[in-house]
């Protein structure tokens, strides 16, 4: 654990000591802070129309502002986390520090799982600058604290199947954009998927939707815990770095 | 205390590293000399527990590379060809991170830290961010970070590579005052260096071990025949008849000269010592004698003799300079004394019979 720790926090200082770190927080608060106006404007336009007398369905923050805001969240990862996971192990192959790391006392996995963990608590930074917006409507409004709580556990499993499946990528190549482009790929293919369940039922279709990353998260947003979904991205992450794992072995057999 | 038994490494079809065995004992400080490609790295690389061997097995204090990994990687310090370092990290937030993970105590860390810093004088560099130091700076800094577990093994691939002769010198110093506490295996194709440092030579050629013994014996087992240069004052024809008449004297052939002198290069036989009857001779002659001296055969010449025998085997009928090598080994400095060497005794070629059977193999 101290190894895995180690690791992390080495890989979260070189965050932080380049520009990535900084131009990815800038990125999403704004992205994060437009889709927070816009659904606090749409609840603000709904509900002036609900005091002119219109027929109204029943409306309250958690459903209205907070459901949808964290609904878009994936639209965000899809774009963001390539960025955080591209370089992980690409840089440390392109440089040669990866043979100062495989001729360490540490084991594969702990490297792997500690270059994760400091990817996934870039991504926690990431959201707790999301929390900043959201604190607004703590101070307007009592939303159910519990729910937005589910959410963001949702959001962190989501974020962790996201930066494992990114990891992997990265250990395939030495070259960051090759890595970049990949992930980005992957994510977007991962993200489609449920798409075909639009126009086919069949088992293929219900498959695909499985395999597709942003549809688990909808129980997630309401504050429901889906043992089905949570299942799923435990899973995923351990696929993500199990995979890791193997092409980092194959990479001492190959190189 | 590194044991490599029939080490053997294939990359896909080409074999790397071809049956190598050798022992290092503690506190040796031994050479891995080869041209570019020889399979030095990969050796290095296998015994660091970074490669695994395709067959064969190599252990590092009694702990297999393959069975246990981890015993091994504690008790070595590796650098690499190119420094593994961050750019982007400080030189003592790098060797706090490098020291961390070799497993020193948290508490111990700081007190290393300092000690290397001081070893490798690092000292005016420390707050440094790693990407604003020189090549020089940076090379100590891998050093730094071999030596921070104090490991019982050090690997250095080519420490002095791409350094300034000022650096080389102070990188081959810091590598000298290690030796004793520590066993040391560093690789090389300047054969200086190891003539220098090294107490053992293994010579790596196309991925076989061609030789494996000290400086001195390398260059006592090649000698064969001595050679005397000899710089006189006198008339070339008497010299040369004089010189012939002296006992032990096998052969006398005369170099250009200058200056109204002649030099001449006498060939005697082994173990006869002669120098002191031919000056008598040109003495008593009453030539003015310039300069008497034997000319012995440099590791250079050693080198050259070993990673080319295959080509000079074939060639020393023709008397051809062996092509072959300079294709092997990218390095200028080996071309231009391949012909002497195509002129020296076979006999003198221990590896001959090997490298015959492994023709085949060679030839890819």
């Amino acid at each position: 654990m101290r190894n895995v720790w180690t690791i992390a926090s080495r890989e979260l200082r070189s965050y932080f000591a380049s520009p990535i770190a900084y131009i990815l927080l800038a990125m999403f608060s704004i992205i994060f802070g437009y889709f927070f106006f816009s659904a606090v404007a749409i609840f603000v336009d709904f509900s002036s129309r609900g005091q002119m007398g219109m027929q109204m369905p029943p409306m309250n923050v958690d459903q209205f502002i907070i459901q949808p805001t964290l609904g878009n969240f994936s639209i965000i990862l899809l774009f963001l986390s390539p960025m955080i996971t591209m370089r992980l192990f690409a840089e440390e192959k392109r440089s040669g520090t990866i043979e100062l790391l495989l001729t360490s006392p540490v084991r594969d996995f702990e490297i792997i799982f500690g270059k994760w963990l400091a990817a996934v608590l870039l991504f926690a930074c990431m959201l707790a600058v999301s929390m900043l917006n959201l604190a607004v409507i703590f101070l307007l409004s009592t939303p159910d604290w519990r729910a937005l709580l589910v959410g963001y556990l949702g959001l962190l499993l989501m974020g962790g199947t996201f930066l494992a499946i990114g990891a992997f990528l990265s250990t395939l190549t030495k070259n960051q954009i090759v890595a970049g482009a990949l992930t980005f790929g992957v994510f977007l293919l991962l993200w489609v998927l449920d798409w075909v369940n639009a126009y086919s039922t069949s088992t293929i279709g219900k498959v695909c939707q499985y395999i597709a990353i942003a549809p688990h998260f909808e129980q997630f947003s309401k504050g429901v815990i889906e043992l089905k979904d949570t299942v799923y991205y435990l899973s995923a992450i351990g696929l993500g770095l199990f995979l890791s794992k193997r092409s980092l072995e194959s990479l001492r057999w190959r190189a | 205390m590194i044991k490599v038994e029939r080490l053997t490494k294939r990359y896909g079809p080409t074999l790397a590293v071809k049956d190598i065995t050798f022992e290092v004992e503690k506190g040796e400080i031994v050479g891995f000399l080869g041209p570019n490609g020889a399979g030095k790295t990969t050796t290095m690389r296998i015994l660091t527990g970074f490669l695994p061997p395709t067959s064969g097995t190599a252990s590092v204090a009694g702990h297999d590379v393959l069975e246990e990994p981890l015993e091994v990687k504690k008790r070595i310090g590796y650098l690499p060809e190119a420094p593994p370092v961050y750019p982007e990290m400080s030189v003592e937030g790098y060797l706090d991170f490098v020291g961390r993970l070799k497993g020193i105590p948290s508490g111990e860390v700081n007190e290393r830290l300092d000690g290397v810093v001081e070893g490798c004088a690092l000292g005016g560099v420390r707050q440094k961010l790693i990407g604003q130091l020189s090549k020089g700076y940076r090379q100590r800094v891998g050093l730094a970070q071999a030596l921070i577990h104090d490991p019982d093994v050090l690997i250095f691939d080519e420490p002095t590579a791409g350094l300034d002769p000022k650096q080389i010198a102070e990188v081959r110093q810091l590598i000298h005052d290690l030796s004793g506490e520590h066993t040391i295996i560093l690789s090389t194709h300047i054969l200086s260096e190891v003539q220098s440092i090294a107490s053992r030579i293994i010579i790596i050629n196309d991925g076989k071990l061609e030789a494996s013994d000290t400086p001195e014996n390398l260059m006592a087992r090649m000698r064969g025949h001595e050679s005397l240069l000899i710089e006189i004052d006198g008339p070339p024809e008497d010299v040369e008849e004089r010189l012939l008449a002296v006992e032990g004297v096998n052969g006398v052939s005369r170099n250009n000269g200058h200056g109204g002198r002649t030099s001449w290069a006498v060939e005697t036989s082994k173990d006869a010592v002669i120098r002191s009857e031919i000056a008598r001779v040109v003495v008593e002659s009453g030539w003015g004698l310039y300069e008497i001296r034997p000319i012995g055969m440099s590791l250079e010449d050693i080198f050259l003799k070993l990673t080319a025998s295959e080509d000079v085997a074939e060639a020393a009928a023709q008397d051809e300079p062996a092509a072959e090598a300079g294709a092997d080994s990218p390095d200028e400095t080996v071309e231009p004394t391949v012909s002497e060497d195509a002129a020296l005794p076979e006999e003198a070629l221990p590896e001959e019979e090997e490298s015959s059977k492994q023709e085949g193999a060679a030839a890819s």
